[in-house]
């Protein structure tokens, strides 16, 4: 007879050992410039020991000359550390000997300020990896996939989101009322004036003007460089509540938890950007042509072909823009006497894409399986309205990753759905391509399911790759059709040479032909953040929405005053997040958006977690039953049946602890839980 | 459980619930209202009680109908049986003969674009086929630039703009479009074709008037389609036409309440390479209070002094345009779109537009080359006189020598379609489908004589509609394109070649609907 579970089985033990990031937050944020200055300080010396050798090189008898160089040398500071650095004695002793063409037998090279800044930039682009135990594959683990709960917090918290809204509503009439009257001129473009409708309705203008205004600072956060593990953040105030703002010159650099950078590849470094480079040098800059006239390049090719055996379909197609993918896609499909049944989750691309492509449209609950089926029997044995024909094709469109709730297709589901009804399914993978999967290789991949039981596999090459566009693949007679039938190919600019580079180059290394193991490592990052990042913050007692292994995690905050005191509370530990309000999500359920890359480390997670606890302990966020997950896990030797067996003989069925672990706890923890199936 | 306990059952819990009930505040004022009333007027209560009823079920509905008037109830086997009978039609239809055979000869160029390419078979071309007719894509200084961006920003913004995709160089940008233009603002969109596909819908809304030419090009059309205003079409260029659409708009909502209203036209028609006449709309716009949604995707980059487009070219200050649509793809070569404007229509865009919202932003890289070549066209128009040189050395070849084919385009658009002439197409009368065949056939002639044009290809027609619905069809045309990477000589050699073909094809006996005009 199992015991009560002990919160902690390995706190006692390790508890000491590990490093709390939280107690010592100046070691835990590590801005890389002050990290690049202090080595500057520190090895001051070592620049000018570098040109020192150089100089050597050109006068190669001149020993004494080159030590009363030294001797003269300006040095500031013979500090310790500088005079104890073995380099320079063994380049100057080396100097009077006969083979200058051997490299110096240095033993231990402390790097320059360059190379340091060098090393500093490459790692605020992409993160060193802590540990090898920070890595797990992304895989379905077998059996349905069960839908994750969506926990809710007291009424209270819902009530007094109604509320917020109802005052933030309330106020912002009284403010028209007031401001039409004495302040007319901020109103002039909503009115008609000189014959002329106004440009935007009133009543539409309402939710930007007295809603999103207020926590305008919030959104479209201008940055600078590379949207890699760190984002540099252009610094700007306003002196009008929001409604203009200046850049006060400075730059805040912040952990990245808002880009879709989920394999790292957004990097001006490496192997990517090297290739990148020599095609720009070779291709130039633009394709200067549709695809249908003459944008059809070797590259192009190479690029389509890459992508169709990394879905594994037998043909791709590429695009210079995911959207218009999608809403080139659509038309070139289906139409008249068609029936498009769109997951009620699903992107406005893929909504505009279907509204364009004049097919009758449903929907389905998200992620709703059997609504799917009740709608498809209603419409299979209905037909088309009003005359009954039997509709030409049905094609149900979900989406691989949901952006906004984190959560992935049912695919076994669908599946065996789509026997029994025989309709086309078409899954756009623009969040899912490169984040899950053992392979990295989308939906498909992750559960296990051969590409070819899916009609059409859509994705951008936005996110992951770290480039831009989209692609479609298929069975080579469709992509053969589409070619002719897609307005982008036809009328659109093709991809450009340096983006198509980079997709093919990110490519070769996620599949180990270029970098062998390091786009392993990159998977394996992504999938490790992903749950450790979510099962630390369900832990720690907020509600996250969404899948295990889904690197989108969302966080939700309900009181829409709550998101920008997230924000602010976050861009002050400097941490860059999304919040997302209605009309993006529903009314009540604002959320804060963390976007997990494979360029983040433990470390990193440990930060954003920290930064959670405090302002969760803060703002009130920390809602959660402990029905969505987050407990603590079973001893060694207890299986879930033994488990279930004496939570029934002790009557505690069904009764669940809300978890509230310390972050010390959390922290301690993290690592080994990650690699068992959450609870 | 026997009857006892049921019923011992049945009493405690209505007991709890009539003291739960007791102590909701207000439940014995409700009680007695209740007891009096029915007392009172016992046919009152009894009305009370049905639009209570009434009220629980209209909460309950859902709030639109889910079934029209003729859904048929079936059984489950009926449905299961119908399930088993559907049969879905194949996801594409197969290629057709002629689809297959352009796509066989779709050139795929290895190596670098340019005004000469290496094509897949190993043949080089001279290329007047890309939209590169300031040569920029082979321009060092260009490239140069664009590695040093790529060396600080990467590729990918990985992104929208409103969720940290904003780069200070995507300000920058818009700042320089902004103020080569004149204009209060610009907003820069990831694609230059899907740009007026959104600025369209973020305006126009349901009720709203659209009145555009009939020969707007595909991506407009997909605009009018998406938004859901009334559109009125007024036929290509004729401004005579337009003005009389306009009175009839005017007249016909003189009673109504105030929509908004737009002319949607292109500055340079992608489908016949026309120019639109500014002044005239400008003055038609104002006097009918209408605003103007111009897409200069063709014309910016391309006409005026220093290449700011139809504004420049016809004198006409570019605020007066309230939506200026242009490409930063095209001449520019870079990529992306953009809109100028005031700065209300600019920022209303930012949160509005579909394209720019829900889409990546653009690479930076594209960003600081649209910037840099935009600069280049301001500081060295010489190059707009270049291409205009080779642009009036190719008409010459081709316009006014060939008995088969005329130039629909304007005299300074280096894009030129070439249309078989009226009395080509009567004579012999050709159908839009045969003229299609001629120019595919005029393409691979000149490709095989060295010579890389192509052909300006049909707007895909949507599944299930017949294709007669569109009153407009363009007419099929050879599309060349000139640029400042060939020589005035290279240049007239090439449309030597063209002409050639043009007449090989034509003259060719291979169809016997192919004879000579006027003979048949």
């Amino acid at each position: 007879m199992p015991q009560r579970l002990p919160r902690n089985p390995f706190a006692s033990s390790t508890s000491s050992a590990v490093a709390i990031p939280s107690a010592d937050k100046s070691a835990h944020r590590r801005p890389s410039t002050s990290k690049g200055n202090r080595l500057a300080q520190f090895f001051s010396s070592s620049p000018k020991s570098k040109e020192q050798q150089s100089a050597q090189a050109a006068l190669l008898s001149a020993v004494a000359a080159q030590q009363q160089h030294l001797l003269n040398n300006p040095s500031p500071q013979i500090s310790a550390p500088s005079l104890s650095l073995p380099t320079i004695s063994l380049s100057t002793a080396k100097a009077g000997e006969a083979n200058m063409d051997e490299p110096p037998t240095t033993l231990f090279q402390p790097p320059s300020v360059a190379e340091a800044k060098r090393q500093a930039k490459i790692d605020a682009q992409f993160g060193p990896l802590g540990s090898q135990n920070h890595r797990y594959v992304s895989k379905h683990v077998g059996g349905e996939l069960t839908e994750p709960v969506m926990d809710e917090p007291p009424y209270y918290y819902l009530l007094t989101t109604y509320i917020s809204y109802l005052i933030l509503i309330i106020f912002g009439h009284v403010r028209d009322f007031f401001g039409k009257r004495f302040k007319p001129e901020h109103y002039r473009h909503l009115q008609p004036a000189n014959g002329y409708a106004a440009l935007n309705s009133d009543f539409d203008n309402f939710y930007v003007r007295r809603l999103k205004l207020r926590i305008e600072d919030c959104f479209a956060r201008p940055i600078t460089g590379v949207p890699g593990r760190y984002i540099t953040l252009m610094d700007r105030k306003t002196d009008d509540f929001n409604k203009h703002f200046q850049f006060t010159g400075t730059y805040t650099e912040t952990l990245n938890m808002s880009s879709y950078n989920y394999l790292g590849f957004a990097q001006s470094e490496g192997p990517c950007a090297d290739s990148v480079e020599e095609s720009i040098k070779k291709y130039g800059i633009s394709s200067t042509s549709p695809r249908a006239d003459t944008g059809t390049s070797d590259l192009a090719l190479e690029v389509e072909d890459r992508v169709a055996k990394f879905v594994g379909k037998p043909a791709a197609m590429v695009f210079s823009m995911g959207f218009s993918t999608n809403a080139t896609s659509f038309p070139a499909l289906v139409g008249k006497g068609s029936l498009i049944i769109s997951d009620e989750l699903n992107h406005a691309s893929i909504r505009i894409g279907a509204r364009l492509s004049g097919a009758m449209i449903s929907s389905f609950k998200h992620n709703d399986m059997a609504d799917l089926e009740k709608k498809l029997r209603e419409v299979i044995s209905q037909g088309q309205p009003r005359t009954h024909r039997p509709w030409k094709k049905i094609l149900v469109v979900v989406e691989g990753l949901y952006s906004m709730e984190g959560t992935m297709c049912d695919l076994p589901g669908l599946l065996k759905l789509k026997k029994q009804y025989k309709f086309n399914l078409f899954i756009d993978e623009a969040h899912s391509i490169g984040a899950l999967g053992p392979r990295g290789r989308g939906v498909c991949d992750y559960f296990g399911i051969d590409p070819s039981e899916i009609d059409i596999l859509m994705g951008t090459l936005t996110k992951s790759f770290g480039a831009n566009g989209g692609y479609v693949a298929a069975e080579k007679h469709i992509i053969d059709k589409l070619r002719g039938m897609n307005a982008d190919t036809l009328y659109g600019e093709s991809p450009t040479p340096p983006v198509l580079t980079q997709i093919a180059t990110a490519l070769k290394i996620i599949s180990g032909d270029l970098c062998p193991g390091q786009g392993e490592e990159r998977l394996q990052r992504i999938a490790f953040n992903s749950r450790y990042l979510r099962l630390g913050l369900k832990r720690l007692g907020f509600i996250v929405y969404g899948h295990d292994d889904s690197p989108i995690i969302p966080l939700v905050l309900y009181n829409p005053a709550k998101m920008p005191a997230f924000s602010h509370e976050m861009l002050r530990r400097k941490i860059a997040v999304v919040i997302v309000g209605y009309p993006a999500t529903p009314l009540i359920s604002s959320r804060a958006r963390f976007c997990v890359s494979a360029a983040h480390n433990k470390d990193d997670m440990d930060r954003v977690l920290a930064a959670c606890d405090e302002i969760g302990n803060v703002l009130q966020l920390k809602f959660s039953t402990g029905i969505a997950g987050g407990a603590e896990h079973l001893p060694d030797g207890v299986t879930p049946e033994m488990e279930a067996e004496w939570r029934k003989a002790n009557g505690l069925q069904g009764v669940v602890n809300a978890p509230r672990w310390s972050l010390r706890e959390v922290i301690a923890n993290g690592v080994q839980d990650v690699r068992q199936p959450l609870r | 459980m026997d009857l006892q306990d049921a019923q011992k059952f049945v009493v405690q819990s209505i007991h709890d619930i009539r003291n739960t009930f007791q102590k909701v505040p207000g439940s014995a004022m409700l009680i007695r209202y209740i007891q009096s009333s029915y007392q009172d007027d016992p046919v009152r209560s009894a009305i009370e009680l049905i639009l209570v009823i009434f009220f629980v079920r209209y909460l309950l509905a859902p709030s639109y109908a889910t079934h029209t008037g003729n859904f048929v109830t079936l059984t489950e086997e009926e449905i299961d049986e119908l399930v088993d009978e559907w049969q879905p039609e194949p996801l594409v239809a197969p290629q057709t003969t002629f689809e297959e055979a352009e796509q066989e000869k779709l050139p795929v160029i290895v190596g670098p674009t340019g005004p000469k390419v290496k094509l897949s078979n190993g043949r080089t071309a001279t290329n007047l086929a890309s939209y590169n007719f300031y040569n920029f894509v082979g321009n060092e200084q260009v490239k140069e630039k664009a590695i040093q961006t790529l060396r600080t920003y990467g590729v990918g913004p990985c992104g929208p703009p409103q969720f940290y995709g904003t780069q200070d160089v995507h300000m920058k940008t818009e700042a320089d479009i902004a103020s080569c233009l004149g204009t209060q603002g610009c907003i820069v969109y990831a694609q230059a074709f899907s740009t007026i596909s959104s600025v369209i819908p973020a305006f126009c809304k349901r009720g709203d008037i659209i009145v555009a030419d009939r020969a707007v090009n595909y991506a407009i059309r997909k605009g009018l389609q998406i938004c859901r205003s009334t559109i009125k079409y007024y036929e290509h260029n004729d401004m005579e036409d337009l003005e009389r659409v306009l009175q009839k708009v005017v007249k016909d909502q003189a009673k109504k309440p105030l929509t908004r209203r737009f002319i949607v036209t292109e500055g340079l028609f992608e489908t016949v390479g026309d120019c639109s006449d500014l002044p005239k709309l400008v003055e038609l716009k104002l006097r009918y209070k209408f605003r103007l949604m111009l897409d200069e995707t063709w014309s910016f980059g391309v006409l005026g002094r220093t290449g700011r487009g139809l504004t420049e070219a016809q004198n006409l200050d570019a605020s007066q345009i309230d939506m200026l649509v242009g490409s930063l793809a095209g001449p520019l070569c870079a990529g992306g779109g953009f809109c100028a404007g005031s700065t209300d229509v600019v920022e209303h865009q930012r949160i509005s537009a579909a394209s720019y919202t829900f889409s990546a932003a653009l690479p930076a890289m594209l960003a600081t080359t649209a910037s840099e070549t935009l600069n280049m066209l301001q500081t060295n128009p010489e190059i707009l006189m270049q291409c205009r040189e080779n642009i009036k050395a190719l008409r010459a070849q081709l316009d006014p020598r060939s008995d088969w084919v005329r130039c629909t385009s304007a005299p300074e658009n280096p894009i030129m379609l070439l249309v078989l002439k009226p009395e080509v197409v009567n004579s012999r009368r050709l159908g839009t489908e045969e003229q299609e065949r001629i120019m595919q056939e005029c393409v691979d002639e000149a490709l095989a004589n060295g010579v890389l044009i192509t052909r300006l290809k049909s707007m895909p027609v949507a599944h299930g509609s017949n294709g007669k619905d569109d009153a407009w069809k363009l007419q099929p045309a050879l599309k060349i394109c000139v640029t400042t990477g060939l020589s005035k000589k290279e240049i007239e050699k090439a449309g030597v070649i063209i002409r050639h073909a043009v007449t090989k094809v034509l003259t060719r006996k291979t169809s016997s609907k192919l004879a000579l005009p006027g003979t048949s």
